[in-house]
Parts: C-alpha cells; structure tokens; sequence
C-alpha cells in the first residue's frame, strides 16, 4: 500500500528533538487550559474529539499500518461501551477499572471474530468485521435483558475520589489523559519491533516471515491492538453521552472511521489526529452549511442531514484514496518542506 | 551445517526438484547453478519454508527442519535475500535493516508501548550496532535515513544484505545477489559476500548466474538442471565437467549473459 | 398442516427468492471476473435502480415499461461512470484500497438517494401478479414465484451469452490472464467496461424485482452485502457459482425466519460466513493455490 511510514524520530538532531518536545509541552498547555478561555461548546466538542482521534488510531493500526481493513469498528466501540455501562450498573466498578475492562473485551469480541480469518489472505477478514458489524449491533438492539434493545443504558458519570465528572469540562480532563496516553503508547509501538513488523506485513508477508515475524500471530496483535482502541473510546464514549445504546454504533460509523483514516493517511499516526480532526469537525460544517443553505431557499434542510453526512463520508473515501492515497498527513508535510525551503 | 536430503518437489504436472541433496559446509560458500528453471530458487523456497517437499528432508544443524514454518527458521539462524528485489519500500533504509534483527529483539506491545528500559536499551544497542558494524561495513551509511525506493538498484540489493546480515544469520541464502549490476558494483558485492563468510563466519548458500563471480568466490558449486543434480565439486573441478558443459551450452549460457546484461 | 410441511413450503420460497440473489450475485461476479474488483457497491446500485425505475414510472408517469427503459439506461450510465471515474484510476492498487473505494461509492449512492427519496418506503407499481402459485400442495406468493421466474430466465440468458459470445470469450480471456488478452488484441478495460454494464443491468432487474416483492425502501440492497459475503466465502467466481449462492442465501433467510424468527434474517448470512471460516479456512470451495515467489 501507497503510504507514508514515519521515520523514527531519532533521525533528527538532537536541537531539533528539543525544539520537538518545547512544542509539544507547549500543545499540552494549551490542551489543558482549553476550558478557561473556549466556549463550553467547544469543549464538548473538544471532548468528542479525542474519543475520535483513539478510535481512528485504532483503525489506523489495524488498517493503516498493518493492511487489515475493518467494516466493523464501530460495533467494537460498541462493545466498549456497553461493558462501561454494564460493568457500572452490575458491578459498581470505577472508571479507572472499567475503561481498561472495556478495550480488553473489544479486544477480546475483536479476535473472536478475527481470528479465523486472519489465518489467511484476501477479503475474509472483510467479510468477518462485516459480520461482527452486522451481528453485534443485532446483538445491542434484540439482547433486551441485558441492552435494554433501542432504549439502551444509562451510565452514570465516572467519579474521581468521589468527584464526579459531570460536565463537559470535567470530562474533558478525563478524555483527554486518556487521548494523550493513548496516542503516545501508540507513537512507541509503531516505532519498535512491533509496529516494523506490521509494515513488514502490510507491504511484504512473505518477506516479513523470512525474516522471522510471525504472521498470523502479529495480525493478531495488530486486530487485538486496534480493538483495544476502539474498546477504550466506546468506554469514553458511554462517560461521556451518559447513555449507550444501540443506533449510536451503527455502519455509518464505521464509515466514519474509516473515512478518518483515509482522508488523515494510512499508516500516519499524524494522519489519524488530522483525521479524526477533520471528520469530527465535518458534520458540524456540513450542519451549519446546510441550515444556513436551508434558510435561504427556505428549504427544511435538517431532514436530509444523515444522508448528506453519509455522501460526503463516501465521497472523501474515494476522492482521497484516488486523488491523495497518503491523506491530510502527507499534505501537512509537503506543506511544512515547502515553508521550510522558501522557493524550492 | 545445512543438508538438504533427496528433496522432491513437484507442482501439479510440472517436477521443479527431482531427487536434489546439496550440502553447504559451515563457514564456506556453496553456490548453486544452472540454467533458468533449473529449480534453483525452488530449492531456495523449500529451504527457506514457503514450499513443502512431497519427500526429502531439510536439516540445519542436525535438526530436521523440513516441517517448519518459515518464521520459526528464521529463528534458528536462516537468512535469505530474494531474486527480485523484497524491500518494504515506503520504509528507511535504517527501518529496513533494523527489521533483520526482529529475531534477536524481544520488545512487545507493553514493553514497547510503556517505552520500559528494556525495550529502550534493546532499541538503542540495536540503533548503534547497525550503525557500527553493518552500515559501514557494507558502505551504506550515507542513505541511511533515505527511503529506499529512492536509491538505485545495486544500493538496495546490499540494503538487502545488510538486512538478512543484521540477523547474525548462520546461515544466509543469498538468490542472484549481482543479477541487474554493473561490473563494479558486482566486484563489490563480491567482496562483501566473502567479508561475510571471513569476518562473520557465516555460511553461504548463493544461486547466481555470473560465473565469474560463482568461479571467484564459491568454495564448492552444486550444477542442477531441470530439477536434477548433474554435478557437484570445486570450481575447478565444475568449470572442466562435461555434463555441465553441456548443459549451460543447451541454450542456457545465452539466458546466463541476457540476465547479467 | 405439520411443521415439516410448513419447512419444506419455507425452503421452496426461500430458494425462490434465491433466483434474484442469483442475479445479483452474477453481477459481482462477473465485475470480479474481469478485474478482480469485489463490488461493494452492488446493493446500493440495485436500490438506486429501483428508485429511478420509480422515478421515471410513477413520478414521470412514464408507465411501466418505458419507465423501465429509462431506469437499465440509467443504471448503465451510473455504472460506467463508476467504473471510469472511480474504478479505473485504482487500477494496480492494493485490493482492500479498491474495495474501500466501492464501499464509498454505496455510502454515497446511500447517502443520495436518502437525500433525494428520503427514507420513507414507496410503493412502486405492481409489475408482478399477486395470484400464488400452488406446487403440489405448497403454496409460494405470487409475486415470488414470478419474479424468481424472471430472475432465473434472465440469469440464464445472460449465462449463455457470456458462453457464447464474442463478449463473453473477450471476457474469458481477460479473466484467465490480462497480459495475454491484451496480447491477442482484447481491448481489457472495454471488458471491465462491459462488466459493470452487465452489472447494471442485473442489478437495475434485481432492484426493481425485489422493490415488488416487497417494498421500495433504502434498505433494499443491504442483501446484495450478503450475496457479496457468500460468494467470498465459497470462492465461487464462476458464473456457474453463482446461483448457488443465491439459492443459499436465500434458502437460508427463509428457513433462519421461520425458525429463529424473522429479525435473524439478516445476520444469518454473517453467522453461516464465520462459521464457514472456523472450519474451512480456505472457503468453501476455494482451493490454496501456491504462490509463486
Ligand atoms: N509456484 C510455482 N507454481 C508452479 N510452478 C512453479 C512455481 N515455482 C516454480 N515453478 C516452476 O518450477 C521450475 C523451476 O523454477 P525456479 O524458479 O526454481 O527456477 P530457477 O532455477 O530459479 O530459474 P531462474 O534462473 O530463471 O531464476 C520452473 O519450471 C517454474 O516454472
Ligand atoms: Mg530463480
């Protein structure tokens, strides 16, 4: 697959790698004093955003680094946050026991359905995500004793030392540890044994075997990974609506996700920010586009929101895979060379 | 060191190996040769585990092999370079290299994800071993931080040594490493293939068609023609027997020179 | 009447609604035939169809069958759009890339129709009678019975043309080997071409037939997914094949409803392809080539 391994950071002088970290320590000042200077709005936003950015670097592992498409993301969020909401309302378990208990059982569902068809090549992994997408939801909505079907579940907000995290800003603090975490434990891997061995295996199996990785083993890890992501922002997900159910992890989220990390670039964990980024913000755009087209033609435009949403998803889908195959990612570089060398 | 006994190895109708045992002696070149679609690199891919054998048996280092997945070979010290070029070509020459020594690095998803020091410390040996040894000693210092689809076509062939090198391979099959070089690249190559066998001590299995290297370097030469041994012995020894004498002037010396040119 | 009876008048309707799963089944294979290019598309293409066949009948009360000339003519042109704008720039890329780009290509057929349709169901006008037909003593709906009837007329004509023909050979050729077909002077995307007209025509009869059989809503392609997943699952890219996967999926749906309760329909396709892939890795009928290296 066309796509744009990042070189390890080490490459770069050691001024360079301080000047690296001043920006990120800067970023991180900025993130965290986000909710004093924004609109609540945004924060909210804010908060949405980050569950995005680790879900799309979950797909982004799976998909983008190690050529394992998924269908079904979305029901693997899905996954984590039924069992935040389950894990609270049956066993009283904290937030800090049950988000990691919600990546460990997506990543568990994951492999389930992965398993048999990572032993092999081709589209049967295609299909089998299309399955665990199809049948988890199903499982959601006609699962009533557990789900409570289309109603769905409510979750309580997750507490810090009896401080309960109620409110879009309070949240965000949570969200946003975890984003960081995430996309830092993420960062390592990709730059380790690890992550080489997933390239290796994207572009090259045969090869990737000689010298001595472990196919099936490392798809494995690559899927449980991947899941393990999607596990931890459906948990987020559940802290963060308050509620779970079932329409809220349908196929068009998926599609989202998918359209993440195209439009960002596979096989970037830059790309995935920039993606979850731009997706996150689209349907805004797109709502606020309409309406104010609406008005003007006088034209109800809100009843056709969810297709236009679903038109533009599958339009960046093939537009970036034909026109920009290494995304947003690849774009935000040639732009830094260009700024870099003026005029050449 | 490595025997390969009685291999037989057909597809469908078509026999690629018929009754082949070649023997490569620890520390010495053995070269393999003869005419395009001898079942050279059919006997590679037999050793290196992509094709089951319908008999015969593969042993490396009094264990038979035969059976085992090509991965777990690699783990017992085999290494192999392709006929055509097999880099992961969106990655650095560093990345590509670095990916040899998946075998010796024993990082996993926490260790590495944690950056605990032991993932740390393996990383950052391996960084400064490849740097020392095996970018210099195979001159590719100064693309390291290239991509390789960016270099031309000798560079990534020693790219491609330097990663089956970084294994610290017993044993190395190397499968037409000079095809598509000129004269002085492959004088190069060459030379680094005996730096491998004098410095490392690394024994060699090596396919080519360049009989002025196959002459120059090779301890010992095994002759396959349509999938039979004919000859097996010293340069010397191969380069006055009849038989291979008539095989390479079947029609294959022409083959030979077309895929050197 | 027993339960066995009621299975077996089940079967003979679900197999009968397998004749139009056959035709669309025929019209991914025949795509995959020619450029290895699974469609994942093919559902939204068949609603898209049906719609415009409403569209052109009832809206422009153009009647049934010229409303059906204008909704095949339609499709074609969709179809070859697709192919030409989306589908042949991607040509040399990696598989799960192109059938990223199909998938996208039904999002936004979805996402078009719901915007110019909504999603509300239509009624479109009744092509097929509703008089059952009596087997024996089984009883199948009208309108079932009939449209299985013309799917699998449709399916044969169209299997003997692509025997047959100078299409169907050029088709063949292509298929067994591009290199060589383009050697021979076939002209192999005019080929992929003509596959996705094949498809838009059994996915334009398919869509129209199943928007009577039942009714015309978004929904009416999500199917197609699961003939997509059957014949991946059987390895079946002959043109032969591809009636039994329609005959599967549909036997399978009716005999899961009768049995499990209708809302299994849907998800029985994807628990059979699992299980399919815990026991025989390498699909049904598919056999492990060895790859050369
Ligand atoms: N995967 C395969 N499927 C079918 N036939 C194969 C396969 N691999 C090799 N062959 C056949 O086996 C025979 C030996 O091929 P092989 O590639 O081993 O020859 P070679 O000696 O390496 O030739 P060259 O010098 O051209 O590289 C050929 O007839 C070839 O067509
Ligand atoms: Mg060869």
């Amino acid at each position: 697959m066309v796509s744009d391994v990042e070189a390890p950071v080490r490459g770069t002088t050691s001024s360079g790698l301080s000047r690296q970290r001043l920006l990120m320590a800067a970023g991180l000042v900025v993130l965290l004093a986000l909710p004093l200077f924004v609109p609540r709005y945004w924060v909210f936003f804010a908060g949405l955003l980050g569950i995005n950015i680790i879900a799309t670097h979950g797909l982004n592992i799976m998909m983008g680094y190690t050529g394992l498409l998924s269908l079904g993301h979305a029901a693997f969020l899905g996954v984590g946050a039924y069992t935040v909401a389950l894990a609270q309302i049956h066993l009283g378990l904290p937030f800090w026991l049950a988000i990691p208990l919600a990546g460990v059982s997506a990543a568990i569902v994951g492999v389930g359905f992965g398993l048999p068809s990572l032993r092999i090549r081709g589209l049967y992994l295609v299909i089998a995500t299309l399955a665990a997408q199809f049948i988890l939801n199903f499982v959601f909505v006609h699962w009533q004793s557990v789900t409570n079907g289309d109603v769905g579940l409510t979750v309580q907000p997750a507490s810090v030392f009896g401080f309960p995290l109620n409110n879009e800003t309070r949240v965000y603090y949570l969200i946003l540890a975890v984003t960081v975490f995430m996309t830092v434990f993420g960062m390592n891997v990709i730059n380790s044994r690890v992550g080489r061995a997933f390239v290796a295996i994207r572009e090259r199996d045969l090869t990737a075997q000689v010298l001595g990785v472990e196919i099936v083993g490392y798809k494995l890890i690559a899927f449980a990974l991947g899941s393990f992501y999607a596990g931890i922002a459906g948990g987020l997900l559940a802290y963060f609506n308050r509620f779970v159910n079932p329409e809220q992890f349908g196929l068009l989220l998926s599609v989202f996700f998918l359209s993440a990390v195209i439009v960002g670039g596979m096989g970037s964990m830059l790309g995935a920010v920039l993606g979850a980024v731009f997706m996150t913000l689209l349907p805004e755009a797109l709502r606020e586009g309409a309406l104010a087209v609406g008005t003007t033609i006088g034209f109800d435009m809100a009843t056709i929101l969810v297709p236009l949403r679903e038109t533009v998803f599958g339009l960046l889908i093939v537009c970036f895979l034909i026109l920009e195959p290494r995304g947003l990612a690849h774009l935000w570089k040639r732009l830094r060379q260009r700024s870099h060398h003026p005029g050449g | 060191m490595l025997t390969v006994e009685d291999v037989q190895l057909s597809f469908g109708g078509v026999k690629a190996l018929s009754g082949v045992s070649v023997e490569a002696a620890k520390g010495r070149i053995t070269a393999v040769i003869g005419p395009n679609g001898a079942g050279k690199t059919s006997l590679f891919n037999v050793i290196s585990g992509f094709y089951k054998p319908q008999s015969g048996r593969v042993v490396l280092d009094g264990e038979d092999i035969t059976r085992l997945k090509p991965h777990a070979r690699a783990y017992r010290g085999m290494s192999r370079t392709f006929q055509n070029i097999a880099l992961f070509s969106g990655m650095t020459v560093l990345d590509n290299v670095k990916l040899g020594a998946h075998t010796r690095l024993t990082g996993g998803v926490l260790s590495s994800g944690l950056r605990l020091p032991s993932s740390r410390r393996e990383e950052a040996e391996l960084d400064a071993e490849i740097r020392r040894d095996v970018l210099g000693m195979l001159e590719l210092d100064r693309v390291q931080n290239s991509h390789v689809e960016d270099l031309p076509y000798g560079l990534q062939k020693r790219v491609e040594l330097a990663r089956a090198l970084v294994m610290r391979p017993k044993i190395l099959l190397l499968d037409e490493p000079v095809a598509g070089m000129n004269r002085e690249e492959k004088r190069e190559m060459g030379r680094f293939v005996t730096d491998v066998r004098d410095r490392l001590n690394t024994t060699v299995l090596l396919i080519e068609h360049d009989m002025g290297m196959v002459m120059g370097i090779s301890d010992h030469i095994v002759v396959l023609s349509f999938g039979k041994p004919i000859a097996s012995g010293t340069p010397e020894r191969i380069r006055q027997d009849p038989d291979v004498i008539k095989a390479y002037l079947g029609g294959a010396e022409d083959a030979a020179d077309d895929k050197a040119a | 009447m027993n339960a066995f009876h009621f299975f077996i008048e089940y079967s003979i309707v679900g197999i009968a609604s397998g004749g139009v799963y056959a035709l669309i089944a025929l019209g991914i294979v025949v795509i995959f035939k020619s450029s290895q290019t699974f469609n994942f598309a093919m559902g939204e293409m068949m609603m898209l169809s049906a719609y415009l066949f409403y569209t052109a009948a009832v809206t422009f009360s153009l009647g049934i069958l010229a409303g059906m000339v204008a909704a095949l003519l339609g499709s074609i042109v969709l179809a070859l759009v697709i192919e030409r704008v989306a589908l042949r720039p991607m040509m040399g890329r990696p598989f799960i890339a192109i059938v990223m780009v199909t998938f996208g290509i039904g999002s936004i057929i979805r996402g078009v129709v719901g915007m110019i349709w909504g999603p509300n169901d239509l009624q479109i006008p009744a092509i097929l009678a509703r008089t059952p037909v009596l087997i024996g003593d089984f009883f199948i709906p009208g309108k079932t019975a009939r449209a299985a009837a013309i799917a699998v007329c449709i399916v044969l004509a169209l299997i003997l043309y692509l025997r047959y023909s100078r299409a169907g050979v050029a088709l063949r050729a292509a298929a067994a080997d591009t290199i060589t077909a383009a050697s021979m002077g076939i002209d192999v995307r005019r080929v992929v071409a003509f596959t996705w007209v094949i498809a838009a025509i059994t996915g334009c009869i398919s869509g129209v037939l199943m928007a009577n059989v039942n009714t015309l809503t978004p929904h009416l392609g999500v199917v197609a997914l699961n003939v997509l997943a059957v014949i991946i699952l059987g390895g079946m890219n002959s043109i032969g094949g591809v009636l039994v996967a329609g005959v599967i999926i549909g036997w399978l749906e009716a005999v899961t409803g009768l049995i499990l309760g209708t809302e299994f329909r849907e998800i029985t396709p994807y628990i059979l392809a699992l299980l399919v892939l815990l026991v025989r890795p390498t699909g049904l009928f598919g056999s492990r080539g060895i790859e050369r290296i």
